[in-house]
Order: structure tokens, then C-alpha cells, then sequence
């Protein structure tokens, strides 16, 4: 036990080398830092949200407003198709998640199928890039020529994939605008997206951003009947649509259902004031496709107004003065500077797929994390002086060994930390600082294994090498136990807590390295230099 | 040099004999813990509840029924107001509808309006009732799977009577630890769950030295009474079994002193669980041991890990 290798010497002088290297860049000024040669480590721990302050939000894509959109899509599909085959139905509705009709007349039940299976398209599986084999509806045929439709389990889930990974992309557009360094945007489980942002000094704004869906629609106003009578009587015209401003008391509008042009036409926007009241506003552009489509609402409708919603409400109606042929127009409607400038990013950005609703939001602000660091830090270097000191004293000699090992451990912490680019959080720094206390319970081990030893009457040489070797197995026992709870934490846990479990596991293995290792290595050289009749003090 | 000595280089005290003291004890603190998570349950903290969390501070002493009114005034809902760490800290905790969640935020939305001028916000959370649902479930699935864990580990390494008793020991602290927080209604969040986790860890570990050199005397002295045996054995990893709990506790007590707000319900439920660790050791697993039996002969294993 007490015999090291040249290899094994210079394996360890290359562990803690390592160590050294990538944990020299934590204590670097950041100048410093970024001027090391790039065949140096350079990483630097990473401050979680709950230390450097910032905003993390769980949102959920609400995947469901997509289907019930779909559905009514098909609704109107199999109206079209049906009636161009002249077959009759009854009853075409939604019913729960699925669309519901009979065929009137039995014997046209079969001509019917195959209009149903034209309309059954396959799943376009966006991973693979090709046609799937699965189709995208499911067909029920029921008693009494009664059919029912519903989307095929692939279908959905290859639509709710799409429907995320637009949301991501929208979401990283939006999130970029607001200049803040490396967001984290990422899907997590099915249908959810967790978005985080560092070091935010307005995280309402953020909110703000993420939360609306920002689709834009340009309608024509209905104009053949009273908006308020709709309101208060209830009763819709079928073309039309009853909407709201966004404003105390709301006002109502009826508008056109069709969509004069969509906010999808848009390329540009931007903020800026209106030239005679100088009030802020919002300038945008269309496509080519866009801005001919407008020119031609607008020269026929010229003196009638036309309404701009955004998410179901009402911004403006502006009456029509002149057909607008340029492509690009303004919208106005009282906006603030920061409303003008937040809803030319959402445009800017596009529209969410789907709405989505935050399930979670925590946000620190930069005051608290810094105070959690310099507590952490404190507690840190309290704890380590008292462990230090209770280790001289109980074991003389040998827990100064067992100082120099934790001392190097913390470096091997760090070291590894740094290379793996893992995040510091608080709980992490508590991982730390519990590791210090529970590190030497190794050494601790072995040293009243030798005392044991020499209490039995054995040689000191013989006492040192049974006592390593004794303890060895409790050690490793007893650390895979912890281990085993620090990796179901990393699984299980989330976002800080997982810090914990990779700060603890990673002190784990540090601590059976340095206390198994380095300190058996410090006790042979000594013990060495000494001669072989030596007294242990321990 | 004299080195210092918390516990005599040789001590044999009769653990074993006192063992129905300790059983007792455990028994009768574990009641209190289970009568009082029966009738007034956890303070479960927003991760596992869900609604909303504000901290807030200013630079002097927070009159906290003034801002109460002045909250209540904004027609949010039941508001609480609590000082957290220090009189010029508060945390504000609306309980929020709790099926709403776009409702919490525009709640929380509107009381940092009404106080950026006058605090500083330290921190807001807002947990969605699917979320706190979905916690609850995960933080139950790994403390069973940290124990299952540690049983199938013991069981492998060991027998089964150790890896049964070892498991009993480590329910007992976790018991332990969720009754103290139900007792003294502390808040019971997902840090607190990290460190039932770590706890599960530690008093295994703590345990597994007792057991392993139960394991060695079993070898050594084949004919030794079994609870003579225990008895040697804990007393002979005694001084270890103190020293290491008094490095980790020196460690945690800087956390829960210096450690800030923030992480001081962790470094208590840690503090508590060292301590309820390292006495079912001694107290609760060696003499279960006797109770389940062990085999005697090992000589077949000698080999194997020696």
C-alpha cells in the first residue's frame, strides 16, 4: 500500500496539474482571462440564474388550440368535398376531439369512403424529411352510416413536435431582441419550452414578450350592422366577427371573418413616430404578396374602415383614405415608446403558432445573487477553516495531510467543474461546502484504522499499510451510497438542485481520490524520509 | 503533540442493552412527527404547493401591517406578509388562484408595480399548480428510489438482514426529518428534498462503516455473542462515527449561519439529519441486527472482499 509507482506519481502530479490548469481561470481577471492562448482551458464556472439574477420561465405550448384548428379545417375540407360529389349529410360537427357526420343516403356510404380516404393524407414526419407510412387521420365508420374522424396519434405528435420547435424558434427571435447574453431556450418534455435569461434587469418585459402570440390579422369592418347591437343582443352575423379593443371600457367591433391580409405578409416593423403628433407608433412592411394584396382591399374600400387585431383584439380602425400601394404602412393606436417598441419586435419576431401559458417563472434579482454569493462564499471558507482546524488538532501530522488533500480536493472540484462548463448555483456552493465537511471522513477512516493498528501493538510501517488497506473497501462502500442518492437527485431534481447533485458527486469522487490517494502518498514519503522504526503521530 | 480525543481510544459502552431506550425513543418521537403531519400537516412551500412568492426589501425596518393594508388595497387577493433574515426583509406570499396561473402573474405583476418605487425586488416566484403537482410526484418517485437503491446496493455487498436493517435506519431519518419540519411548521420546499436526498446518503454511509466492520468481527471472532459483537463493533468505529459527524456539522453550521436566507432551511434539514443519522447508526441499525439475526458463517466470503 505504501509503494507508488513512477507511474502512479506521475499520474497523480498529472491529476492535480489538471486541477490547477482549469481552475486558474476562476481567480483571472476577465482580461486576463480572454487573453490565455488558445491551447490553454479558459472556460469559467458558470453563475446560475439564482447567483448572477436573472428569469427562468416553464412555458407550455398549448398543442390543443392547434388541434381544434386542424379540426376545423378538416371540417370544412369534407363540406367542400362532399358537396362537389353531391353526397348529403347530416349532423357535420365537432364532437370532443374528433368530427362526427352521417351520410343521409345508405347507398352512397361507399363513394363517400373514398372521399375520406383522398382526404387522408400521410404524416409528413419532419425528422426523416419524407413521407411517413402512417396516416394522419383516423376514419371510424359507425352504425347507420355515421362516421367519425379524429387525428392519428402520430399525427398529433408529429404536429405537436412541429408546433414546439416553431415556438423555440420564435421565442429565441424574440428573446434576442432584448440583448441580454446567452439565453437558454430549450424544449423540455412534450409540449413544454424552458426559457432562461441572465442577468435581466426587467423581467415584466420579458413576460410581457413571451406571453402574447402576436398574430396580427387585417379585417375589413363590418359596416352592415351596428358593432354595440351585436354586443348586447348577441347575435353574430355568420361572415362576421364581434371583437373588443383592448381598452377600459372595451369597445366593440364587428368585423369581417375573412382575413383581408395576415400578419404573416409581414417582413418588417419597426418603431416609429407619427409625423404630425409625434406620438409613437408602429411602421411595418409586407412581402410582395402582402403588399399587392392590400393595394387592391385598399383602392376598392377606400372610405370605409378597416381594423387591425392583434390576438383577437382590436389596436385601431382606422378608416381607409387612400389605396395604399407602397406595401408597407403604419399602425397607431396610443402605444408608449416601450408598447410601440415591444410589439414591433413581436412582429419583427412573428406570431406564436399556438398560445402558451407560463406554468412556472422564478426570478432573482442581481442584488440577491450577489449576496448569495458572497454568503456562500463566506460560509465556504468558516466551514473549510473549521474542519482544517479540528483535523490539526485530532490527528497532529496526519491532518495536515488530510488539510493538504482537502486543499487540493477543493482545487479538483473546481478544476473538474470548470472543464465540464457546469453551473454554480447556491445549492451547488452548499454541495461544496458540505463535501468539505464530509471529505475527510475518509482520511478519518484510515486514521482510526491506524490508530487501531498501533493500539494492537502493531509496527508503524505495518500499522500505515494495514490501515489503508483496511478501509479501503468501507470507503468505497460508503461513497457509492452517496453517490447512488447524488445521481437520483441529478435525475429527478431540477434546475438548482441539480447543481447540488453535481457538486456533491463530483466532491465524491474528488474526496476517495485525494484522501485515499494523495494523503497515502504524503504518508509513504514521510514515512520514508523517516527511516522504518519511526513513531507515528497520529 | 497530544492530539485531541473527542471519544477515548477505547470505550465499551453497552449500546446494545439500552437498545429498547432508544427504540422508545424513536418510537415515541416518530408518533409525535406522524400525529403532527396528520393534523397539521406540511408548510409546504410554493415548489410543492404552488402560488406566488415575493422578497422584497428596502433600506430600513419594514412596517409590515402598512404594507399589508397597502397590498390588500391592490385587490390581489389574500395576502401574507412575513420578515425574512432581517426586519428590512419581507416576503410576500399571495396563495393565488390556484388554477390560474396567468391570474398569480398578473397579480404579481401588478403588487411590483405598486412597490418598485419604494423596495427593492429581491426575488419572485410564481409555481403553476401542474408544476407543484408534477414536484410532489418527483421528489416521492426519488426518495423511494434513493432507498430502493441503497437497499438492492447493502443487500448485494452485504445480506439482506443488513440491507434490511440499513433501509429501516434510513426510513426512520427520513420520517425523522419530514416530521420535524411538520412539528415546527417549517417550510418544506424542493431544497429541502435535496437535503432528505443527501441525508438518505450520508446516514447510509454512516451506517455502512458500522455495518462493515460488523461484518469483520463476524469473521474474526466466530464464537462471540452477537450482541457482545454489535457492541464491540460500534464502539470501535465510535471515535470515526464522531469525528466525521463533527467535520460535517462544523461544516453545516457555517452554511446555517453564514450560508443567507436562501439556503437555511436546507443546512437545518441537514443539521437535523446528520444528527438523526449518525444516533440511528448507532441506536437503530446495529440493534436491529440482532433482531433480524445474521448469518454467522462467512468463512465462504473471505476472499471475496478482504
Amino acid at each position: 500500500m505504501l509503494h507508488f509507482s513512477k507511474y502512479k506519481i506521475t499520474g497523480i502530479a498529472l491529476a492535480i496539474f489538471l486541477g490547477l490548469l482549469f481552475s486558474v481561470p476562476n481567480f483571472l481577471s476577465e482580461d486576463a482571462r480572454l487573453s490565455l492562448p488558445a491551447f490553454l482551458p479558459s472556460g469559467k464556472l458558470n453563475l446560475g440564474l439564482d447567483l448572477q439574477g436573472g428569469s427562468h420561465l416553464l412555458l407550455e405550448v398549448d398543442t390543443g388550440s392547434i388541434t381544434r384548428e386542424r379540426l376545423e379545417t378538416l371540417i370544412s375540407d369534407i363540406r367542400i368535398e362532399l358537396r362537389a360529389k353531391s353526397i348529403g349529410y347530416t349532423g357535420l360537427s365537432l364532437v370532443k376531439n374528433a368530427v362526427e357526420l352521417t351520410i343521409r343516403d345508405e347507398s352512397q356510404i361507399d363513394e363517400a369512403i373514398v372521399v375520406f380516404d383522398d382526404l387522408n393524407q400521410p404524416v409528413v414526419n419532419s425528422l426523416l424529411g419524407g413521407v411517413g407510412g402512417n396516416a394522419e387521420l383516423t376514419i371510424e365508420a359507425l352504425d347507420d352510416g355515421k362516421f367519425r374522424f379524429g387525428f392519428s396519434e402520430q399525427a398529433i405528435i408529429a404536429r405537436n413536435t412541429k408546433t414546439v420547435q416553431q415556438s423555440i424558434e420564435i421565442i429565441r427571435r424574440r428573446v434576442d431582441e432584448l440583448g441580454t447574453t446567452e439565453p437558454v431556450i430549450q424544449r423540455q418534455g412534450n409540449t413544454r419550452i424552458l426559457v432562461q435569461v441572465p442577468g435581466l434587469n426587467d423581467p415584466e418585459r420579458l413576460k410581457a414578450l413571451l406571453g402574447q402570440t402576436a398574430k396580427l390579422n387585417f379585417h375589413l369592418v363590418d359596416q352592415n350592422r351596428s358593432a354595440y347591437e351585436a354586443a348586447n343582443s348577441g347575435r353574430v352575423p355568420a361572415g362576421s366577427l364581434l371583437v373588443y379593443t383592448d381598452t377600459d371600457p372595451a369597445t366593440p367591433y364587428l368585423i369581417q371573418r375573412r382575413v383581408m391580409v395576415s400578419g404573416e405578409r409581414l417582413v418588417d416593423a419597426s418603431m416609429g413616430f407619427d409625423p404630425t403628433t409625434g406620438s409613437p407608433e408602429v411602421d411595418f412592411r409586407f412581402d410582395s404578396i402582402g403588399g399587392k394584396k392590400f393595394g387592391e382591399v385598399t383602392k376598392t374600400n377606400i372610405g370605409r374602415p378597416f381594423a387591425i387585431i392583434l390576438d383577437n383584439k382590436v389596436i385601431s380602425a382606422p378608416v381607409i383614405q387612400s389605396a395604399i400601394l407602397g406595401g408597407s404602412g403604419r399602425i397607431t393606436g396610443g402605444f408608449s415608446v416601450q408598447e410601440a417598441n415591444d410589439l414591433a419586435i413581436l412582429l419583427r419576431a412573428g406570431a406564436l403558432p399556438a398560445p402558451m401559458s407560463i406554468l412556472e417563472e422564478r426570478t432573482v434579482g442581481p442584488g440577491l445573487g450577489a449576496d448569495s454569493v458572497a454568503a456562500g462564499r463566506l460560509a465556504l471558507i468558516i466551514g473549510f477553516v473549521a474542519v482544517i482546524v479540528f483535523m490539526a488538532l485530532s490527528y497532529n501530522l496526519f491532518g495536515l495531510f488530510a488539510n493538504a488533500a482537502l486543499i487540493i480536493n477543493m482545487i479538483l472540484i473546481m478544476g473538474v467543474l470548470s472543464a465540464l462548463q457546469a453551473t454554480l448555483t447556491l445549492p451547488g456552493i452548499a454541495g461544496i461546502v458540505l463535501t468539505v465537511g464530509m471529505a475527510v471522513d475518509a482520511n478519518v477512516l484510515i486514521f482510526e484504522r491506524i490508530r487501531e493498528e498501533i493500539a494492537a501493538g502493531q509496527p508503524a510501517l505495518v500499522a500505515v499499510d494495514k490501515g489503508y488497506s483496511r478501509a479501503l473497501g468501507t470507503i468505497l462502500d460508503a461513497n457509492v451510497t452517496t453517490l447512488l442518492a447524488a445521481i437520483i437527485l441529478f435525475q429527478l431534481g431540477s434546475g438548482p438542485i441539480r447543481g447540488f447533485a453535481v457538486t456533491l458527486a463530483i466532491g465524491i469522487v474528488t474526496s476517495v481520490f485525494t484522501a485515499f490517494v494523495l494523503t497515502r502518498f504524503f504518508v509513504a514519503r514521510w514515512i520514508r524520509s523517516r527511516g522504518r522504526s519511526v513513531e507515528l503521530p497520529i | 503533540m497530544k492530539s485531541l480525543r473527542l471519544v477515548p481510544s477505547k470505550t465499551s459502552v453497552n449500546f446494545i442493552k439500552r437498545r429498547y431506550i432508544s427504540f422508545c425513543l424513536s418510537l415515541i418521537f416518530l408518533s409525535v412527527g406522524a400525529f403532527s403531519l396528520a393534523t397539521q400537516g406540511l408548510n409546504l412551500g410554493i415548489d410543492f404547493k404552488g402560488g406566488t412568492l415575493i422578497e422584497a426589501s428596502q433600506e430600513e425596518p419594514v412596517d409590515i401591517s402598512a404594507l399589508r393594508n397597502r397590498l390588500n388595497e391592490l385587490g390581489v387577493g389574500d395576502v401574507q406578509i412575513q420578515s425574512f433574515g432581517n426586519e428590512n426583509d419581507v416576503l410576500i406570499r399571495l396563495a393565488g388562484d390556484s388554477e390560474n396561473a396567468a391570474e398569480n402573474l398578473k397579480a404579481v405583476e401588478t403588487i411590483r408595480a405598486d412597490l418598485e418605487s419604494s423596495f427593492e425586488i429581491r426575488r419572485v416566484e410564481v409555481v403553476g399548480p401542474q408544476i407543484s403537482g408534477e414536484l410532489i410526484s418527483a421528489g416521492i418517485l426519488a426518495v423511494t428510489l434513493a432507498i430502493a437503491a441503497m437497499l438492492i446496493y447493502i443487500w448485494f455487498r452485504f445480506e439482506w438482514q443488513f440491507s434490511l436493517g440499513s433501509v429501516i435506519a434510513l426510513t426512520h431519518d427520513v420520517a425523522a426529518t419530514i416530521g420535524i419540519f411538520s412539528l415546527l411548521q417549517l417550510e418544506f420546499n424542493t431544497s429541502i428534498l435535496a437535503a432528505i436526498l443527501t441525508i438518505v446518503g450520508y446516514s447510509m454511509n454512516d451506517t455502512v462503516v458500522v455495518y462493515d466492520r460488523v461484518r469483520e468481527n463476524l469473521r474474526k471472532y466466530k464464537k462471540m455473542d452477537l450482541s457482545e459483537l454489535l457492541d464491540l463493533s460500534i464502539n470501535e468505529t465510535l471515535s470515526r462515527t464522531t469525528v466525521t459527524s463533527v467535520t460535517t456539522l462544523l461544516a453545516l453550521f457555517a452554511l446555517f449561519f453564514l450560508g443567507g436566507e436562501v439556503i437555511h432551511g436546507f443546512a437545518f434539514a441537514m443539521l437535523w439529519g446528520v444528527f438523526v443519522g449518525t444516533y440511528s447508526s448507532i441506536f437503530i441499525a446495529a440493534p436491529l441486527l440482532l433482531i433480524l439475526g445474521v448469518k454467522r458463517d462467512w468463512s465462504g466470503n473471505i476472499k471475496q472482499s478482504d
